[in-house]
């Protein structure tokens, strides 16, 4: 049988989470002493594939075959016995240990020797050219060292199959480079690797193969030197799909919030954003398009109040006209300006809901502030509910049920219907159709440009290309945290879009 | 080839439960922790049937008994109500004895040094006050270090609980004590003391209006919507423009306010006195007490009364049949992890190897 | 001179009960579990220690030997304490109940056995519960020859002690070595600092869980039965044992979570507890001393969470229960 020839063949992947189907009979092939590139938008369904691998989920249809043998992975160990190894986006390290000590951590060969362990990490190094010190406490590790750290764990345990999620997503270019050049040694070693990607350029560079998923599905695999980044775009992206999303014009849009030389930093000392500048228009949904974690959560955390700021400004201009500053404001010094401001975030029942209280304690997440004396006030927000409920038809028991128990699309319902409600001059959303079935996000959809006809300023950021070339009227770019363009939505091309979020070159030029 | 293995039991979280079925599940624990009580009464050579029947007649059976058992439960329900607010917060306040010490401390400070010269009814409110501030400020203090730097509010709260043990260990013996070298705090004049309403003091009527402010002050005010919404997720509360320490802190306030009014009323009520035991291990009691009620007001009422009923009921068991008194902890330690457990399966469904996918799905 | 090497004398002796009762939860946290039943278990120790070695006696008669019953009474200290933190450890672990509230629950439930089995045992035996004076000396003897505890000064400091002392010594020796040079005492640090990164290890949270717990409890035990049979001499004591178990859970915080620390933080603990009754410095009550050890972690814990230095935290998942399929 053909799939003898390969170091992992997988047949017929399936597996879902409850009513979503994050793998839909997939196949994958890859061979010894290859690199294979595993291409696909957010919420492909790459990562979940992955974890079958290494042993974090269990399919729930297919098999998988290992030198044309077929083998059980239950465990992350039973995948380490395969010789299967995964350096998961989010490392997986004990900060307070070292090198070292993470290396051999669930380890049982015999008595614990940590001189001859550093031995064996420095001749792992030595081979495929890393540089580590055994002997560092991971928590004065940069993120690069961390995931060498992550690698060499890996090798360590004799892993032939390497999978590696998104490893560039946090490097330099230099590192990155340093990376490839490690990615190569062990290829030559005759290791296969996987290396989960949506950057282009880098599939190009590195790659003897490209594997491609869309949406859960299984595109197709072409050799990189066959193919272009053309060609694989519009794998990844497929073609334009049109989803009949009305889209009408709104007349006279008016400058409503303004962003300039935005630059946030986080806790470590990362940037997130940097140098962003753009203005949101009354009347008009401005999609932000980019992979994730390119700092769109950053983006409207640090507009609502949430994210420390570095420097820049954020302005928003209220109906008289005056410009008001909201950096340096707390969300609650937000809101009693008078800036309505309204916001959906992605993380909705860890940020943007209360998951233990029914619709009516929810509402209340706005509202509760309201009135005079300490009392609470439940009568409007039992009236919104109700409202909402109708509205929105909310499938619930009762305006009491806690809404961690509703599904999906209901939990985001109560949510935007909530903002919406608020009657906000701006309004901020983050993936707010992830995980929805489609005619939730039929509604979704419909209530945004609802919204924006009222005079709104919109902002989605989302990650369907062909939904924010649909709904949205202009579609800011966003690549490492910077803006890398942006572009009108009814005449942008979605090959371009893709290539902005994706290729480092595309930055330079926007600027 | 190797067979599929799946572990022998799953877990999953279970989604909602019908409430008759929780309430059976709850009664059956009890239940079975009463009949697992059995065992060390019959290591005494009694027999249990029996001996239950002398907690209850011990507790229940006469009026006397009955005050002398509500008398346990009051400071049980009145620091269990202080916990509640702390606990939905997920801030875990072990810390009531203490603030119940101190309380009692400031109380005791003016029936000390007031009882002659202030009025009864107004020296009694000047102790009531004093208790509150002084257990709210003692309550305070973790807090304000749990908002500023994030330490870790239960091992701050329990050390504080014996800081002042020996506080009122050192009055004792130092500048409070009565007579030289009796270790001991004077007893209280007549006009430090609470009135008896019905033969218990009148801090009866005090908890259960405590009882009635809670639960309105947790489901009727804006404060006990924060506090609610903070326990569920800092983000959210964040987001919804809460200031997240400064709510720690004034709910800290208020949870140590009532501990220590439950200090005054031990002291002014219970003891006439003063001593380094004036807590008496209430504090923790009364943690699992508001646990086990799922930090509902009312609820408390009866549980503080079960273990009320427990230990009184225990004290006749020991002069009657000669069985340890300690037999009250060891049940209510049994009781109280049968009613911890009995959660476990209200909350999560137990997969047995063997059922298929599609039946699991469900 | 000699009031002074009298005290350190004393403070040792009392701070042997504290060694135990701090390296049982120090191991305990190490994991994890966040165990406030150490009071109890201290209790259960006490009692059942007792108990082991009374009955021994009692069987036994003149012909029991000393160092049999030292035996005896640990490993019943220890089964009583290991049983006690088992049901700890399938409450929180495997049923995944609160781990406050059940070790507030353990700590009531143990001091109630303790106290049970001290009480059952003078009604059952009519009266008064003591160990015959050759058992009784066995427990506080010096293991030393007179020749070491003769040397001026260090004799006294050092080779003065009864055997548990020392047998706390070599178990705080043998834990750090466990803890830092052994391969399970490094995936048992990494099961209390971050059971993800443990579990996607391979190593099994539930297992390390519930032995260093349990052994935890076992060894907190012990220092309850040194307390009864050395300071309290060998007669049920509660009231002497009461807040022993508190004070061990802060010494756990005082030394960082460290073993070997564990050994001179004990001391200074024991030293505090007990100057009240051989030392008085004018202006500053007797009383206060006995504080001085909360005040004093207390300080820690806060310089530790403000200086926020990474090596030297509470284990990172202190007090959380771990559930992998939380998504």
């Amino acid at each position: 049988m053909d799939r003898e020839n390969y170091a992992i063949s997988m047949r017929g992947i399936t597996k879902r989470f409850g009513e979503v189907v994050a793998n839909d009979g997939i196949c994958l092939d890859v061979r010894w002493g290859e690199i294979l590139a595993l291409l696909g938008e957010n919420g492909s369904g790459k990562t979940t594939l992955m974890n079958m691998l290494s042993g974090i989920y269990q399919p729930d249809e297919g098999e998988i075959y290992e030198d044309g043998e077929r083998i059980y992975i239950q465990s992350p160990r039973d995948a380490y016995a395969n010789g299967i190894g995964m350096i998961h986006q989010h490392y997986k390290l004990v900060e307070v240990f070292t090198a070292a000590q993470n290396i051999i951590l669930g380890l049982d060969d015999g008595k614990m020797d940590l001189r001859q362990t550093n031995a064996r990490v420095k001749e792992i190094c030595d081979r495929y050219g890393f540089d580590i010190d055994p002997t560092m406490k991971v928590y004065d590790m940069s993120v690069s060292q961390k995931q060498t750290v992550e690698i060499v764990k890996v090798l360590y345990r004799g892993a032939k199959i390497l999978i590696l999620d998104e490893p560039t997503a946090v490097l330099t270019p230099q590192e990155t480079v340093k990376l490839f050049n490690v990615l190569r040694n062990m290829k030559a070693d005759g290791k296969a690797i996987i290396i989960i990607t949506h950057k282009l350029n880098e599939v190009m560079e590195v790659s003897d193969r490209v594997s491609v998923l869309r949406k859960g599905c299984y595109i197709g695999t072409v050799e990189t030197a066959e193919t272009s980044p053309q060609a694989l775009t519009d794998m990844m992206v497929g073609h334009a799909v049109t989803l009949n999303i009305d889209r009408p014009k709104y007349d006279n849009p008016q400058r409503k919030f303004i962003v300039e030389h935005l630059t946030c930093v986080d806790a470590e000392g990362i940037t997130r954003l940097d140098d962003v500048s753009f203005t949101a228009n009354t009347g008009e949904i401005l999609g932000i398009a980019g992979i994730s974690g390119s700092g769109q959560k950053e983006l409207l955390e640090a507009m609502t109040g949430l994210y420390p700021v570095k420097s820049g400004s954020i302005r928003f201009i209220d109906d008289a006209g005056e410009e008001v500053e909201l950096v340096g404001k707390t969300p609650m010094q937000i809101r009693k300006t008078g800036v309505g401001m309204a916001f959906v975030p992605e993380d909705r029942l860890g940020m943007g809901l209360v998951g233990s209280m029914g619709m009516t304690g929810n509402m209340m997440l706005r509202s509760w502030k309201k009135g005079r004396g300490a009392l609470l006030r439940k009568k409007d927000p039992e009236a919104l509910a109700n409202r909402i409920l109708d509205e929105l038809e909310v499938v619930t028991p009762s305006t009491d049920y806690p809404v961690r128990r509703l599904s999906g699309g209901n939990v985001q319902k109560v949510l935007v219907g909530r903002e919406i409600a608020i009657q906000p001059a701006v309004l901020l959303t983050a993936y707010a159709v992830r995980g929805l079935d489609i005619n939730t996000s039929y509604t979704i959809y419909r209530l945004l440009t609802e919204q924006k006809m009222k005079g709104v300023a919109v902002v989605y950021v989302g990650e369907d290309l062909d939904v924010l070339m649909e709904l949205c009227d202009r579609i800011l770019v966003l690549c490492g945290g910077a803006v890398s363009g942006i572009v009108d939505a009814r005449k942008a091309g979605k090959d371009e879009i893709g290539l902005m979020m994706t290729s480092t070159s595309a930055k330079g030029e926007a600027r | 080839m190797r067979e599929e293995r799946t572990p022998f039991i799953r877990l999953a979280k279970r989604g909602s439960m019908d409430p008759r079925k929780i309430w059976l599940i709850r009664v059956s624990s009890i239940v079975i922790a009463l009949i697992l009580g059995f065992i060390p009464i019959l290591l005494t050579g009694n027999n249990p049937i029996a001996a239950y029947g002398v907690i209850i007649d011990g507790s229940l059976s006469r009026p006397v008994y009955i005050r002398q058992t509500v008398k346990i439960a009051v400071p049980l329900l009145g620091c269990a109500l202080a916990i509640a607010p702390c606990f939905k917060m997920r801030f875990w306040n072990i810390g009531g004895e203490g603030q119940i010490t101190m309380g009692a401390v400031a109380a005791t400070f003016f029936a000390l040094n007031f009882a002659g010269t202030v009025p009864h009814v107004l020296l009694l409110i000047i102790m009531f006050l004093a208790a509150a501030i002084a257990g709210g400020i003692w309550a305070f203090i973790p807090a304000f270090f749990k908002a500023k730097w994030n330490t870790n509010e239960t091992l701050f709260t329990l050390m504080m609980n014996y800081i002042a043990i020996g506080i009122v260990a050192w009055l004792q013996g130092g500048p409070w004590e009565g007579r030289k070298g009796s270790q001991l705090i004077p007893m209280f004049d007549d006009a430090a003391r609470l009135p008896n309403v019905l033969g218990v003091h009148c801090g009866w009527i005090l908890v259960l209006v405590l009882v009635v402010l809670m639960y309105f002050y947790m489901n009727k005010t804006k404060q006990g919507y924060e506090i609610a919404v903070i326990g569920d997720s800092a983000n959210t509360a964040r987001y919804a423009g809460m200031n997240v320490g400064w709510i720690i802190m004034r709910t800290m306030f208020i949870s140590g306010a009532i501990c220590g009014i439950v200090g005054f009323m031990t002291v002014s009520g219970a003891n006439y006195t003063l001593y380094s035991g004036v807590a008496n291990g209430v504090g923790f009691t009364s943690i699992t007490v508001a646990w086990l009620s799922q930090l509902n007001s009312f609820a408390m009422i009866f549980i503080s009364m079960m273990l009320a009923v427990l230990e009184k009921g225990a004290n006749t068991l020991q002069t009657r049949m000669s069985v340890p008194a300690s037999i009250s902890d060891i049940i209510t330690g049994i009781l109280l992890f049968a009613m911890l457990s009995c959660e476990f399966f209200i909350n999560y469904r137990m997969i047995l190897r063997g059922k298929t996918k599609k039946e699991v799905e469900k | 001179m000699s009031m002074i090497i009298s005290l350190i004398v004393a403070a040792v002796t009392f701070g042997t009960v504290l060694m135990f009762g701090t390296l049982g939860e120090i191991l305990t946290e190490k994991s994890g579990n966040l165990n406030l039943g150490v009071e109890g278990i201290m209790y259960m120790g006490g009692a059942f220690g007792l108990a082991g070695a009374f009955y021994y006696e009692k069987a036994a008669g003149a012909a029991a030997s000393g160092p049999v019953a030292i035996i005896l009474a640990i490993l019943c200290a220890f089964a009583a304490g290991a049983l006690a933190s088992a049901i700890y450890s399938f409450l929180t672990i495997s049923l995944r109940t609160n781990q406050n509230v059940t070790g507030l629950a353990l700590s009531i439930f143990g001091t109630g056995v303790g106290q049970f089995v001290g009480e059952f045992m003078r009604l059952s035996e009519g009266g008064y519960v003591a160990l015959g004076n050759n058992l009784k000396d066995a427990f506080s003897a010096r293991i030393w020859p007179d020749a070491l505890v003769n040397i001026p000064v260090v004799g006294n400091i050092l080779f003065s002690h009864t055997v548990f002392f020392y047998l706390a010594v070599v178990l705080a020796v043998a834990m750090h070595f466990f803890l830092g040079r052994t391969r399970w005492g490094l995936y048992l640090r990494a099961v209390g600092e971050s059971p993800s990164t443990a579990d996607a290890a391979g190593i099994s949270i539930t297992r390390y869980k519930y032995l260093a717990t349990i052994a935890g409890g076992g060894i907190s035990a012990i220092g309850g039965m040194v307390y009864i049979m050395t300071t309290a001499g060998c007669v049920w004591n509660h009231e002497g044992l009461s807040g022993v178990g508190w004070l061990a859970v802060a010494l756990v915080i005082f030394c960082m979570w460290r073993p070997l620390n564990a050994i001179w933080g004990s001391v200074i603990f024991g030293a505090m507890m007990i100057m009240y009754l051989r030392v008085s410095i004018p202006f500053i009550p007797t009383e206060i001393y006995k504080i001085l050890p909360y005040v004093v972690t207390v300080i820690v814990l806060i310089i530790t969470s403000m200086r926020n230095s990474r090596d030297k935290q509470p284990p990172a998942s202190l007090g959380l229960n771990y559930f992998r399929e939380e998504r």
